[in-house]
């Protein structure tokens, strides 16, 4: 009997050292951000693009990879919805029989593990190979080559758990695969699939390695698919790097803007998919 | 209407095998109650009536099953139009992800039914069923939606499953909010809305509460006159109290079946007894 309460005990104490520890560090990270980004922070930092020496502490800001981190994440976010929503669906027993569903999911497992620096150095030979440079749209599809696995695996979860039954009783009406799925695997799955792109659009946004070739550098906002794009990730890189300490803040300050724009899509998308779940089935 | 007829039925799940050459007839516009012991295969027939079975791994059906006189495992069978004609009620409801007035639309809506039909639907079921109060013309109507004969037609079937007065202040709220005993009668309505001739519950009210419960055997006591039913069911007293026939499955054998007059007062087969005297449950 004793043994059963101390293990209790134990058990939960781990429980909250682990989530102390893990809120800690995002505090920690949150703090740092602030402290030494907070001062240069200014609607010049925001809605200016640099200025001739401008890396060496003089005037502009970062518009342009404020705009190119957007652009960037969110086209890589539709065009991987675009193909990711479908294959999770299609790994559904009706479509796929088990065998090709296993080797699909070991794909993406393999594809989701492997370092983002690999994608930019595909996308790079990829561009090189079209005769494309450095340009919004190669970023774009390398980032969404990035988020791919991570949506479609998380939303595949998702739609997988569903009860069985759900569906039986949309196919007990009559209905094809096509309205079971888009009718109501699509509803019941919605929270889970704003979760999923969530989680993509976090991980691409915030990701250098995969862009450091493909979407390139440049202190001027893109007036084309085909212009080279600045980010932010590699805004605070640059920044980061310098041996001035005002870029220096700069570069927290950049990544702060990066943490907010982050907040700020994913309570967003969260109240926006709140709205449409509530018809979802307990 | 459709006649069931099963010859030298035989289900298996990979090498198990869960009905073993079932050859019945189940009779048209009455209710029939297929009773057993839990795992002697109820659920699997039920489901075969309307190849919901199809959706399984590793199944193989082998026999036929006649509606109509066709046979539904034909290869050529059009499966789509089986459940339209075969309604189906699980064991525990399940609303689809939508709202109230959404669930009851949605089969008439995927089989493209247009104003026209769903007009002489309605016309043909009030010459059996005339649930009261049904005007056509509710003032409130025209709020809700511009489709004025779906409005009539969810408003129908909710008053045919017996709850169009406990929602229809809130049809457009989410149908996940209605109590469970709520929602297998919006399963019903649901069903009934595509117009089936025969209607498949599995143990309907074995999640309900017993007033719930009561209400759901009312309905098809009510409804046994339009539509032929089949109810599977393992409590004993349910199935005396609504079975005009009783098919008895033990160990996926069709081990008797007949009127369940007869069958409740001279059961001829001694497994039935012992069922039926509670020695085998």
């Amino acid at each position: 009997m004793r043994r059963r309460k101390v293990e209790e005990t134990v058990l939960k104490g781990l429980m909250i050292a682990s989530l102390g520890l893990v809120l800690a560090s995002l505090a920690g990270i949150l703090l740092v951000v602030i402290h030494r980004g907070i001062s240069s922070l200014s609607l010049a930092m925001i809605f200016m693009v640099p200025e001739g020496g401008y890396y060496l502490g003089q005037g502009g800001g970062i518009a342009n990879a404020i705009v190119g981190s957007i652009l960037l994440a969110f086209g890589a976010c539709l065009l991987s919805s675009l193909v990711g929503l479908p294959i999770a669906f299609a790994l559904q027993r009706e479509y796929l029989g088990p065998r090709l569903a296993r080797i699909t999911r070991l794909s993406l497992d393999i594809l989701w593990g492997t370092p983002s620096i690999v994608y930019g150095a595909f996308g790079f030979v990829v561009m090189v190979y079209f005769g494309l440079t450095a340009s919004l749209l190669a970023g774009v599809l390398t980032l969404s080559l990035l988020m791919l696995p991570i949506m479609t695996r998380s939303i595949e979860e998702i739609v997988r758990m569903m009860p069985q039954e759900l569906k039986e009783t949309s196919y007990a009406l009559g209905a094809t695969r096509i309205e079971t799925t888009l009718a109501v695997t699509y509803r019941q799955a919605l929270p889970g699939i704003v979760t999923g792109v969530l989680l993509a659009f976090g991980r691409g946004i915030g990701d250098t390695a995969s862009i450091l070739f493909t979407a390139g550098y440049t202190d001027y906002l893109p007036r084309s698919l085909l212009d080279p794009v600045a980010s932010l990730p590699l805004a605070v890189f640059f920044q980061i790097a310098t041996p001035i300490p005002e870029v220096q803040q700069r570069a927290y300050a950049a990544a702060l803007i990066l943490l907010v724009i982050v907040l700020v899509v994913s309570l967003g998308s969260r109240l926006i998919g709140r709205r449409y779940s509530r018809n979802v089935i307990k | 209407m459709p006649h069931i007829s099963l010859s030298n039925l035989t289900i298996s799940y990979g090498e198990h095998r869960v009905l073993r050459d079932v050859t019945v007839d189940i009779p048209d516009g009455q209710i029939t109650a297929i009773i057993g012991p839990s795992g002697c295969g109820k659920t699997t027939l039920l489901k075969t009536l309307n190849r919901l079975v199809d959706l399984y791994d590793d199944i193989r059906v082998e026999g036929e099953v006649r509606i109509d006189g066709a046979n539904i495992y034909d290869p050529q069978a059009d499966v789509l139009a089986l459940r339209k004609k075969v309604g189906f009620l699980s064991q525990k409801p399940y609303p689809l992800p939508m709202s109230i007035y959404d669930n009851v639309s949605f089969g008439p809506k995927i089989h493209r039914m247009d104003g026209r039909q769903i007009l002489d639907q309605i016309g043909q079921l009030q010459k059996h069923f005339a649930p009261g109060g049904l005007s056509g013309t509710g003032e409130g109507r025209s709020r809700i939606s511009n489709d004025r004969e779906m409005d009539l037609l969810v408003e129908y079937y909710l008053r045919l499953a017996g709850l169009w007065e406990e929602v229809r202040d809130r049809l457009h709220a989410p149908a996940a909010h209605l109590s469970i005993g709520q929602q297998q009668r919006l399963a019903l309505a649901r069903a009934l809305a595509v117009e089936p001739e025969v209607i498949l519950a599995d143990e309907p009210t074995s999640a309900l509460d017993p007033i719930s419960a009561k209400l759901i055997e009312g309905q098809f006591r009510i409804l046994k006159d339009r539509y032929t039913i089949v109810v599977v069911t393992h409590i004993l007293r349910q199935a005396r109290r609504i079975a005009d026939y009783v098919i008895f499955l033990y160990l996926g054998e069709l081990v008797e079946h007949g009127p369940a007059d007869f069958f409740f007062r001279n059961p001829q087969d001694e497994r039935t007894r012992a069922y039926i005297s509670g020695e085998i449950s």
